[in-house]
């Protein structure tokens, strides 16, 4: 009997921890501003950000019309990318500013589940909230669209959304970017746009097994998240980008070509259509950042 | 004129011949010819080399006889090997790929055939033909080194 109760004790105690442990942590309601962000330049983030590389219907070109349904390949099943246009019956209509704000920085739903990192929120969680609010904005703009999209198809136990809490106690610091003070405003700039809007580390920085970013590596490629084929290393190392000027990286962002024209293919060539709508100034901001990381050879 | 000589050879050359084992090797070439037309046409196009009408044509013809062979550069047997980075969409979903290089095809063509005169007319066919390069690239190619 007494082990029958230890025992008991045992479970019920593990069980409190993990639901301790795996609490969705959220915004503070004071934190979110009541001015109304501003839809011009939510666009810019909105191609920052690189929503409808995941998010636009397929089968068409307008990068707006977000009625998801792409499915993501992944080693833990594959993530039905879902409709976040302002349906209110599909999308994400219904949100609030707060309800918006927790799901890019925290990683959490309206409901207070968690989603999984294949939504990169361990990038946009480096997001100002006014760019949040400037987003919301521009995305409140768009077309609403209707679609059903399927949940996710993972094996047990990637299913248990709650175990996602302790995923996020590793890799969900909750920071917000902070510039350095060292480094220019353009450097800066662009810092804050690899690493929060860009999501750039989610495929350009190697994961480990259970699909945390191995940060040692920044930006030094890796296996395809996706599956099949590399990720190249970005960064300023010869197994990297190290022979292209500040001046390449910007125009391959811009172009899609690289110093002997040879033109982005995979999913780069959907990230680039996105960077293409950014300025030229912020362009060459994530081109100085990029030559200023360190330079990593390849893993293998 | 040489190159263009050169790259005529091997494309007719390798639309003939192909083996499995040299086909990825030939077609890696062929788009190596297409990346220096495209460099020479964005030199141009940035103004960082005086326009000249006859090095636009010549560019483009270049990026059409690849287009031309291209189609018969992925026989079976030659999904692997050489480093190469086709993707096996291009096997799988192969009306899909040659409808993509036989736009390429027929986007060069039409810019050959009314030949841009003046730098501003060759931005507008740059821009039309180069549209090809992402559109093909995202969907067949996957990078492996």
């Amino acid at each position: 009997m007494r082990v029958f109760l230890s025992l008991l004790t045992i479970i019920i105690g593990g069980f409190a921890v993990f639901w301790l442990l795996t609490q969705p942590q959220t915004l503070d309601a004071s934190q979110i501003s009541s001015d109304a962000g501003d839809p011009i330049a939510g666009r810019i983030i909105f191609f920052a950000g690189g929503c409808a590389s995941c998010h636009a219907t397929l089968g068409q070109d307008d990068a707006t019309h977000l009625g998801g349904g792409l499915g993501l390949k992944t080693p833990f099943g594959t993530f039905n990318v879902p409709n976040i246009s302002p349906s209110k019956s599909d999308g994400i209509g219904n949100w609030s500013m707060i309800e918006f704000a927790n799901a890019l920085k925290r990683g959490v739903s309206p409901e207070g589940s968690h989603y999984y990192p294949s939504f990169p929120y361990t990038s946009y969680q480096r997001m100002t909230l006014k760019d949040v609010a400037d987003l919301k904005a521009f995305m409140d703009t768009l077309q609403p669209v209707a679609s059903n999209v399927a949940d996710h198809d993972l094996p047990f136990p990637f299913t248990v959304r709650r175990g996602l809490g302790l995923w996020k106690q590793l890799y969900l610091d909750k920071r917000s970017f902070v510039a350095d003070p060292n480094a220019s405003d353009k450097i800066n700039r662009g810092a804050y746009l690899v690493n929060s809007l860009g999501h750039c580390s989610e495929c350009h920085t190697p994961r480990n097994l259970i699909g945390g970013p191995d940060d040692s590596r920044f930006l030094s490629g890796g296996p395809n998240p996706e599956g099949e084929g590399r990720i190249p290393n970005i960064t300023p190392h010869p197994d990297g980008i190290g022979s292209w000027s500040e001046t390449d990286i910007a125009y391959s962002l811009e172009s899609g070509f690289t110093p002997d024209f040879d033109s982005f293919g995979g999913s780069m060539a959907a990230v680039q259509k996105n960077m293409a709508q950014l300025s030229a100034s912020d362009r060459e901001a994530i081109a100085a950042y990029l030559k200023s990381i360190p330079a990593l050879a390849n893993a293998e | 004129m040489r190159a263009l000589i050169l790259a005529g050879t091997l494309i007719l050359g390798g639309a003939f011949t192909a083996q499995a084992e040299d086909a990825a090797k030939l077609r890696q070439d062929m788009m190596g010819t297409v990346g220096a037309a495209t460099g020479m046409s964005a030199a141009m196009v940035k103004g960082e080399a005086p326009f000249d009408a006859r090095v636009a044509v010549l560019a483009l013809r270049a990026m059409n006889a690849t287009a031309s062979g291209f189609g018969h550069m992925f026989p079976e047997g030659s999904e692997t090997g050489h480093d190469t980075e086709a993707k096996d969409t291009i096997w799988s979903d192969r009306a899909g790929f040659e409808a993509a290089v036989e736009k390429f095809r027929t986007d060069t063509a039409a810019a050959i055939a009314s030949p841009p005169a003046d730098l501003d007319s060759f931005k507008v066919a740059f821009g039309t033909v180069t549209k090809n390069c992402g559109a093909c690239h995202q969907v067949y190619r996957v990078k492996k080194n």
